[in-house]
């Protein structure tokens, strides 16, 4: 009994000497260039009951989120390095959660741990079904109705992935984007193009930026992280 | 041939007719179904959301994509009932027996399935449903003669292949996450669903010109055979198109090239990595949200070429056509070929609007079916002209020496 104290109490210790020395990453994304024009998702308008939710101006589609001073939203960055492969918290995280507003996901790029709850729920009066079509081997695909004013679903991602694809077959333009990390040191920034990876523990990395569209493959860089944390930023470029 | 038995063949080819036409739907529905992307929408089969196929609340029916899915499977079945009918009109009298058989043997297997456990509860209603329809049909006790020449062969081909294109389509849904040698399963078993549901319409089309009178009677003699080659090349080039088309559609890409009649800003367009990486980025999908590949551009470049080739071999069927009918016919082909290939570059020009490349499918289909009637009149000739006339002379002899 005494011995599980002191462990716990060691335990501790280094977690909050970690937390005293770890620092946190902060950066912003830009995009240089003139993305395409996001298209009109007509199929949602024409759409017998999708359409009666929406109705303004046909909603358009959210690949490129850019602001007035070329901010770029929904990109996924990730801090790569050895000593952080396979430290996923995910089972202990707080369930993360993917909503169907309107007949479209949101948010459409969405970043968790591997073993960390997504809570998927549908926020229609409208049946959706949720099919994730997962590439990473040891990713099972799944397809689960899930009825107006229906129950949460809970998908667990095992194996990491990037920008593993959540669809919905009955309404073909709904689609969001979760990469799946085994670790908890990512962030997706916001509309300003933001982001802060917070905690990390001092050391050398690799940071990389993913967009869906402009940097699908990532943009990396190298960033050491002191208890003062690091500043990276990054441009996306599309030609 | 009786007053009666005449009455009777022409209500046979009548309910031929309407199979076809039938067919001519549920090819245009499967091409709703691919060309929405929602050959998902009912994840299960032949369960549709776990209820029964035909008792579907309206509510789900009507619901986004399902709506296109279900009606696809409900016309598919009754497209079933009518083959089944056709096959026992077509096999006359001697058709019960081996009906009733098999609709037994269904029957059993369908109840098979059901003592398997929950999973096979679907698989197992499916079948004996089925088996009680062959059976119902069997049972009919008319005394009709069977159909002349290899109509009744044809059919039992058509009973046959009904059940597998039933059962391919249901494979396709739920075995759509399997892999086979890297492809996906849900690919491949659509694509081949796609290209029988084609080869299907031709047969069923082929039984209906069979059962008419045109066939029986002809208006008038084929006087040359110039065109026959060409009317062969053309209806497999259009099969070979249909094939490509029929792949470019399940893979569930949307447009691998966005523009025509260029592709990509040139004549010929970049496969390389990099540009098929800088197209991926540009390319806003609305629907079918999947990167392109450098194999599904040179798809689609192959299509066009294709396309090309075909429509001057069609041309060629009308210049080489020396006979009115069939010179009538090679015109007809060439329009619809021609409507094919507008279709072809509106498709495209409408970003993939489901109902353009879904006229896209249908009038595909209905140039093969063109094709493939044509070949058989051909062909019919040659069969007839070979059959010994008399003094041992054949028929085509004859025909020489009735032209000079």
């Amino acid at each position: 009994m005494k011995l599980n104290r002191t462990l716990a109490a060691v335990g501790s210790l280094a977690i909050a000497l970690q937390m005293a020395t770890a620092g946190n990453i902060t950066g912003k994304v830009t995009l240089s260039g003139t993305p395409p024009p996001e298209k009109d998702i007509t199929p949602l308008k024409d759409d017998a009951q999708c359409g009666k939710l929406h109705p303004g101006p046909v909603p358009k589609t959210q690949f490129f989120v850019v602001g007035p001073n070329h901010e770029l939203a929904d990109v996924v960055v990730v801090l790569q390095g050895d000593s952080l492969k396979g430290k996923s918290t995910g089972a202990t995280a707080a369930p993360a959660e993917l909503d169907q507003i309107g007949c479209i996901y949101t948010p459409q790029i969405l970043a968790v741990q591997t073993g960390q709850k997504i809570h998927v729920k549908n926020s229609d009066p409208v049946m959706h079904n949720v099919h994730t079509t997962p590439t990473a081997p040891g990713n099972k695909e799944e397809n689960r109705a899930q009825l107006a004013g229906g129950p949460d679903l809970t998908f667990v991602i095992p194996q990491p992935e990037d920008f593993l694809r959540f669809k919905c077959d009955v309404h073909p333009w709904m689609f969001a984007w979760v990469t799946v990390v085994d670790h908890p040191y990512f962030a997706v920034t916001g509309k300003d193009g933001t982001f802060t990876i917070k905690d990390v523990p001092p050391g050398k990395y690799k940071l990389v930026a993913y967009h869906r569209k402009a940097a699908l493959k990532g943009i990396a860089k190298d960033v050491e992280v002191t208890a003062d944390g690091a500043k990276v930023d990054f441009v996306a470029e599309v030609k | 041939m009786t007053v009666s038995t005449t009455r009777q063949q022409a209500w046979l080819h009548r309910f031929a007719l309407l199979t076809a036409l039938g067919t001519l739907g549920l090819v245009g529905l499967g091409g709703l179904v691919t060309s929405h992307g929602v050959g998902m929408a009912v994840p299960d089969w032949p369960t549709s959301y776990g209820y029964n196929m035909f008792a579907l609340p309206v509510s789900l029916w009507l619901t986004g994509g399902i709506f296109h899915e279900h009606t696809h499977r409900l016309w598919a079945s009754l497209v079933g009932i009518l083959v089944v009918v056709l096959t026992r009109w077509l096999g006359g009298k001697k058709a019960q027996l081996p009906l009733l058989v098999i609709g037994l043997v269904e029957i059993l297997a369908g109840i098979g399935l059901l003592r398997l456990g929950a999973d096979w509860k679907g698989a197992g209603h499916f079948l004996a449903g089925i088996g009680g329809v062959v059976c119902l049909v069997g049972m009919v006790w008319l005394r009709n003669a069977a159909a002349p020449g290899r109509l009744p062969t044809l059919g039992w081909i058509a009973f046959g292949l009904v059940q597998l294109q039933g059962l391919l389509g249901g494979l396709r849904v739920v075995l759509d996450a399997g892999d086979l040698a890297g492809i996906r399963l849900g690919t491949l078993l659509g694509i081949f669903h796609g290209c029988l549901g084609q080869l299907f319409l031709a047969l069923v089309a082929v039984i209906a010109f069979m059962t008419g009178r045109w066939w029986s009677q002809p208006p008038e003699r084929i006087t040359s055979l110039q065109a026959r080659p060409w009317f062969v090349t053309a209806t497999v080039l259009v099969f070979v198109q249909l094939l490509i088309g029929a792949t470019m559609r399940h893979q569930h890409a949307g447009l691998s090239i966005p523009d025509f009649p260029l592709a990509y800003g040139a004549l010929w367009p970049d496969m390389s990595a990099t540009a098929v990486a800088e197209y991926n980025l540009k390319r806003i999908e609305v629907t079918a949200a999947n990167p392109i590949t450098g194999f599904q551009i040179g798809l689609q470049m192959t299509h066009r070429l294709l396309a090309l080739l075909l429509l001057a071999t069609v041309a060629l069927c009308v210049g080489m056509s020396r006979d009115r009918g069939l010179r009538r016919l090679a015109k007809f082909w060439l329009g619809l070929i021609l409507v094919q290939a507008a279709l072809g570059a509106w498709t495209i020009w409408s970003n993939k609007a489901a109902d353009v490349a879904t006229a896209h499918v249908v009038v595909g289909a209905l140039s093969f079916v063109t094709g493939v009637l044509g070949c058989l009149i051909y062909f019919r000739r040659r069969v007839r002209d070979e059959a010994p006339g008399p003094a041992g002379k054949s028929t085509s002899d004859l025909t020489r020496s009735v032209a000079a």
